[in-house]
C-alpha cells in the first residue's frame, strides 16, 4: 500500500518536471505542445476514491499553472478530467470489468483498449483547454488544429512511456 | 434533515467537483486583480527561484549567441554616441544631456522563462520592483520589441509578450507615420497582425513597422518588424497587414527594461483634459 502511494507520488513529481522543463520547451511551428503530465490522472488505480482522484489533479494542475502563468487553466481542465474518469472506464470496460487494485496501462489491457482509453482523455483533454486557453470562436479550426496536432504528440508520448515502463511478464496475459 | 445529509453524502464527489472547478473558473477570469492570486504565478519567489536555477544550466547552451549580440551592440552604441552613456550602476544607464530632458532609462534584464507555443504567452525577467520595475513598461532587445511588463514582485517581473492576445501595441508605418494597432493571432511566433490602416496609403512589402509614442508604453521609432503580407477584408476601409517581426522570441535571452520618466505627466494631463471635456 505503501509502495503504491510512493509510486504515484513518485510519478506525479517525475511528470511535472518533464513538463515543465522539457516538453514545455518542445515548440515545433507553434503548435504542437505536449501535455504529458496528465498520464498521471490517467495511470491512477482503477478503484481510487474519487475524491482522492480530484484533489491530486487539482494540485497537479495548480503546479503547472504556477509555472506557466496561466492562473486556473489547467487546474480547471484538470479537474474535469478527473471528473469523467470514471464514467469513461465504466464506458469501455470490458465484460469481466477490471481488478480493483490494477493501474491502467497497455500491459494490463492490451493496445487496442488502450488506445481508446488514452485517446478519449487525452482528445477531450486537449479539445476543453485550448478552447478555454483562446476564449473565442473567431479561432474556432485553428484552435481544433492545435488540439489535435498537440494531441497526436501527447498521444505518442504516452505510448512511449507506457513501452519503457512495460513488464514483460505482463505482457504475455490478455 | 436526514434526507439532505443522505443527499449530500451520496453526491459528495460531484459537490467537491464543483467547488475545486469553481474555483479553478475563478482564478481563471478574475482578471487584473492579480494581487489576490499572486500565489499562483510565476513571479512569486519559489517558481521564480527555480526557473533561475534551470535558466543557469540552460544559458551556457546560448552562450556564443549572445556574446556576439552583446559584441555587435557595444559595438553599435560605441560607434554612434560614445561619450553619452554614463555607467550608473551595474544594471542602469541613462544619457546625460543639458539640453533634451531625459525621457527614458533603459535597464538591462535576464530572460528566465519564456515560451511562444502558447496562444498566450509570457516572460519572466529576473529583476523586479527592486529595480525600479512597474506594471506597464516596455520590454525590447536591440533588435526589437518583446512585450510589456504587466506583475511585478520584489525581484521578479512577468511579462506579457506580444505574442498574447490580450497584447495590442500602438505601432505605425516608418514612412508614412500612419498607425495602426499590433496583435498576434496566434500560430506562428515570427508574424504578427497589424490592424487599422486605411485603404489610402500607400504600401510595399519590406516597409519598416516601428512604435510610437501614444501608448506612453514604448519610445517612438523602436522597430517592430517588417511588411510581409497586405490584404483587406472585402468591403473594409482598412488594410490588415501580416508583420515580421525582427526580434526572434524564441531564443532571446537578454532585454532591456524601459521606464518613461514622464509617462505620469501624460497621462495625468490627458486625464484632465478629458475631464474637462466632460465638465463642459
Amino acid at each position: 500500500m505503501i509502495i503504491e502511494l510512493l509510486k504515484h507520488t513518485g510519478r506525479f513529481f517525475l511528470l511535472l518536471i518533464l513538463q515543465l522543463f522539457v516538453l514545455n520547451n518542445i515548440q515545433l511551428s507553434g503548435y504542437i505542445n505536449p501535455y504529458l503530465y496528465i498520464l498521471f490522472i490517467m495511470m491512477l488505480p482503477f478503484e481510487a476514491p474519487v475524491w482522492i482522484v480530484l484533489l491530486s489533479s487539482f494540485m497537479m494542475g495548480l503546479m503547472i499553472d504556477m509555472f506557466t502563468d496561466t492562473s486556473g487553466l489547467h487546474a480547471s481542465v484538470c479537474v474535469f478530467i478527473a471528473y469523467i474518469r470514471k464514467p469513461i472506464l465504466r464506458f469501455i470496460s470490458p465484460r469481466e470489468g477490471y481488478d480493483a487494485a490494477a493501474i491502467p496501462s497497455l500491459s494490463y489491457l492490451g493496445f487496442g483498449w488502450y488506445i481508446w482509453y488514452a485517446g478519449l482523455i487525452v482528445f477531450i483533454h486537449h479539445i476543453t483547454f485550448f478552447y478555454l486557453e483562446a476564449f473565442r470562436f473567431t479561432e474556432f479550426f485553428k484552435t481544433l488544429w492545435r488540439a489535435l496536432c498537440s494531441g497526436t504528440f501527447t498521444l505518442l508520448f504516452i505510448f512511449i512511456y507506457q513501452y519503457l515502463t512495460l513488464k514483460p511478464q505482463r505482457s504475455g496475459k490478455k | 434533515m436526514r434526507n439532505l445529509i443522505v443527499f449530500f453524502y451520496r453526491n459528495a464527489n460531484m459537490f467537491l467537483f464543483i467547488i475545486l472547478q469553481s474555483f479553478c473558473l475563478y482564478l481563471l477570469f478574475q482578471n487584473n486583480s492579480f494581487h489576490k492570486a499572486s500565489f499562483i504565478s510565476s513571479s512569486n519567489h519559489f517558481v521564480g527561484n527555480i526557473f533561475t536555477t534551470v535558466n543557469n544550466i540552460n544559458e551556457y547552451f546560448h552562450l556564443k549567441e549572445t556574446n556576439q549580440k552583446l559584441a555587435e551592440e557595444n559595438a553599435r552604441l560605441h560607434n554612434i554616441n560614445k561619450d553619452a552613456f554614463a555607467f550608473f550602476n551595474k544594471h542602469e544607464y541613462q544619457v546625460n544631456d543639458s539640453v533634451y530632458h531625459l525621457q527614458y532609462k533603459y535597464v538591462t534584464a535576464k530572460i528566465v522563462n519564456n515560451s511562444v507555443n502558447k496562444r498566450n504567452n509570457y516572460l519572466t525577467l529576473d529583476i523586479g520592483s527592486n529595480m525600479g520595475i512597474t506594471p506597464e513598461m516596455a520590454v525590447i532587445t536591440s533588435d526589437g520589441i518583446v512585450g510589456i511588463t504587466k506583475e511585478v514582485s520584489p525581484h521578479y517581473t512577468s511579462v506579457l509578450s506580444v505574442l498574447n492576445k490580450d497584447a495590442r501595441i500602438s505601432a505605425k508605418i516608418k514612412k508614412s507615420n500612419e498607425y495602426g494597432s499590433l496583435m498576434w493571432e496566434g500560430g506562428d511566433y515570427r508574424y504578427g497582425t497589424l490592424i487599422d490602416i486605411p485603404t489610402h496609403v500607400k504600401l510595399k512589402k519590406g516597409d519598416t513597422i516601428t512604435t510610437n509614442s501614444y501608448s506612453a508604453i514604448f519610445p517612438d521609432n523602436i522597430v517592430i518588424g517588417t511588411i510581409d503580407k497586405v490584404y483587406s477584408k472585402s468591403g473594409d476601409n482598412f488594410y490588415t497587414l501580416t508583420v515580421k517581426f525582427t526580434t526572434n522570441l524564441k531564443n532571446i535571452t537578454h532585454v532591456y527594461v524601459v521606464k518613461n520618466l514622464l509617462k505620469d505627466e501624460q497621462k495625468k494631463l490627458e486625464e484632465e483634459t478629458q475631464k474637462n471635456q466632460n465638465d463642459n
